[in-house]
């Protein structure tokens, strides 16, 4: 666990690493062709935390995410073009509404568990893709919106795909960081023990209830603040972006990425849209597939797939499943050591 | 809001009671497996695409007779459900109510994306069973699929009834969903029963899109709304009692014709997925401290 790698300094120089390549990646030698795919790596990134955060420790599973993220970027989108508004101000009156609309959903939803929770989040969120379709005069119906500006701090506009490659990254990063003091944090201790036992949990003082609420509010806010970036990166949305599919979607990132791993949630959405994005197009091309894949429902098989193996499988997540093989390794090899 | 005359009421009353059936069957085979295993079968509503994509198919391409045609598409959903029954579920020993509901939507996504594949995207429908002409009573005009869908529900149900009440099978899938533990002692095996539930909710669901999809079309991506609306049948029904989750079906499917049709605020028949779904979270929440508790003992 994250614990165990604390104090490691390879833990560190990894994170510089990795900071290192994230700086390097969108340079023309290395994947400058491929910087819309990076740049939606960390908006997902911040949507999957969120989910990875309230299904990990929770240990409830939430199928409507994609109604938080529509809802950031519906409200960013419609109040910084119909009403002229800041971006920055509607990202944040985005990220309060939404957070305010998943605490007062989420008590009532939070006394539920296992699969009405599931079946009632699955709900909410078709009844706002529903609404997002709906609500033609201030959403414009199936078309979506057009025309959404950059967002520019003072006179410096973020008009690149470069610039804004930084700024989400910039803000995927911070909210990892959030996420594991969140974790590290009396907080965290206190849903790991509901995730553990929700009867022991109670028994020693946590407010369950209010707990689950409070990280169902994050994770909604996170996936707010998502929808905002995404709608000033893409210009345009339109609901078919905020649909049931892409709750699964999401899930399918947090699943593969690991349920209660911060920097599984990176993985697991590099993972997935490099799969949808890149690979799905290239199996396309063999000649011998190209007759499977021509319907565009393809990737849903391998999601699919993915989703059933991993939970049968590996029902703690491939990444954290892979790192807990590695620490296992580690460990037997430092062990051999210490004898000879 | 308007008020509705004699005509327009009786009408939405039997479009409700036809769409109610379908949610009816659907409702039961979710009734079935949470009974006999435990689980609620996320890929519920994909059987109900199957079952319309594959009568489409056998009817349409493969020039099969209408009951040929049926047959086949339910006996062929019900081994899809075996199949699922024993490569996920049956794999996946011990796993958590949240690993389950992760498994069965993935089965869901999988067997849409396979159906989008062969079939691809666009909703079809296969011919009715009896003609097209419409028959005109108390003033509604009632197309004759639509006495098709009644008739095979209310058949479905007097054999699931007697398959309950009289058959050997019936009684172990009722012992099993008394106590399964108890069940296993005096000699049943859960593990057949909960294949024979599966591939049975599997049937019932089948059916119901092979005889709604003539009506109202069917398409890869159906399934899940479809299977909602079964989900919202099967709590109005409690998830015990096969009348009740008919009964709730039944509601369910008048209650939204009968909104759309008087065209009430905010219910207009844009919002028409969305009234099922509300009904789902108005009977999640006043039920929400039964449920938890049953959750908890099982």
């Amino acid at each position: 666990m994250l614990a165990t790698l604390k104090g490691n300094k390879w833990s560190y120089l990894a994170m510089v690493a990795s900071l290192l390549l994230l700086i390097l990646l969108p340079s023309q030698h290395l994947l400058g062709q491929k910087i819309s795919l990076l740049t939606a790596v960390g908006i997902y990134s911040i949507v999957t935390v969120g989910l990875c955060l309230l299904m990990g420790y929770t240990g409830q599973v939430a199928l409507g995410q994609a109604a938080f993220f529509g809802l950031g970027a519906y409200i960013s989108a419609i109040l910084s073009t119909t009403y002229n508004v800041n971006p920055w101000l509607a990202m944040v009156i985005a990220a309060v509404a939404t957070g305010a609309f998943a605490y007062v959903t989420g008590f009532p939803i939070f006394r539920l568990r296992g699969n009405y929770l599931a079946m009632a989040t699955l709900g909410l969120g078709i009844i706002m893709w529903v609404l997002f379709r709906q609500l033609r005069q201030y959403t414009g119906g199936p078309d979506g919106l057009t025309g959404i500006p950059n967002l520019s701090i003072g006179g410096f506009t973020f008009d690149t795909a470069l610039k804004r490659y930084f700024l989400i990254w910039f803000f995927c990063i911070v909210i990892l960081l959030i996420s594991q003091n969140v974790m590290r944090s009396r907080a965290g201790r206190a849903l790991r023990a509901i995730h553990g036992s929700e009867g022991a949990a109670e028994s020693v003082g946590v407010n369950v209830t209010q707990f689950k609420v409070k990280i169902f509010v994050l994770s909604a806010v996170y996936a707010s603040l998502a929808g905002s970036l995404y709608a000033h990166q893409t210009h345009a949305i339109g609901p078919s972006s905020f649909d049931f599919l892409a709750s699964v979607v999401i899930l399918t990132m947090a699943v593969v990425g690991g349920l209660a791993s911060v920097w599984g949630a990176v993985f697991g959405a590099a993972a997935i849209l490099i799969l949808k994005i890149e690979l799905i197009p290239e199996m396309s091309k063999v000649s011998f597939l190209r007759s499977f894949f021509q319907s565009g429902a393809a990737y849903l098989i391998i999601y699919g797939l993915l989703l059933m193996l991993v939970m049968i499988f590996m029902p703690k997540g491939l990444f954290v499943t892979l790192r807990d093989a590695y620490e296992r390794w580690r460990l037997r090899r430092t062990r051999r050591g210490a004898v000879t | 809001m308007r008020w509705m005359t004699t005509d327009l009421f009786v009408q939405s009353l039997t479009s409700g009671l036809t769409q109610g059936c379908i949610y009816a069957l659907i409702g039961l085979g979710f009734t079935i497996i949470f009974n006999v295993t435990g689980i609620i079968n996320f890929a519920q509503g994909e059987f109900v695409m199957l079952g319309g994509m594959l009568s489409y198919f056998l009817t349409r391409s493969a020039g099969l007779p209408v009951v040929p045609a049926l047959l086949l598409s339910v006996l062929v959903a019900a081994l899809v459900g075996a199949a699922l029954y024993l490569l996920t579920i049956r794999t996946a020993r011990r796993a958590s109510v949240v690993s389950l509901i992760i498994i069965t939507i993935g089965a869901a996504i999988f067997i849409r994306g396979i159906a989008g594949e062969i079939w691809g995207i666009n909703p079809v429908s296969p011919p009715p069973f009896t003609g097209k002409h419409p028959l005109h009573v108390l003033g509604a005009t009632i197309l004759p699929q639509a006495l098709w869908i009644i008739g095979i529900t209310l058949a479905a149900a007097v054999v699931l009834h007697l398959l309950f009440s009289h058959t050997i099978i019936g009684k172990a899938l009722r012992a099993c969903s008394m106590n399964r533990s108890a069940a296993s002692l005096v000699g049943i095996d859960p593990k057949t029963m909960a294949l024979i539930a599966f591939a049975l909710a599997a049937a019932l669901g089948a059916l119901g899109g092979a005889v709604v999809a003539p009506l109202s079309f069917m398409s890869y991506g159906a399934g899940v709304g479809l299977g909602l609306k079964g989900f919202v049948a099967a709590s109005m029904g409690g998830f015990r009692s096969q009348t009740a989750v008919i009964v709730g079906g039944i509601v369910l499917g008048v209650v939204e014709q009968v909104t759309i049709a008087i065209g009430w605020g905010p219910f207009k028949s844009d919002y028409k997925e969305a009234i099922a779904l509300v009904l789902l979270l108005l009977i999640l929440l006043v039920r929400s401290r039964k449920l938890s508790e049953e959750e908890r003992v099982s």
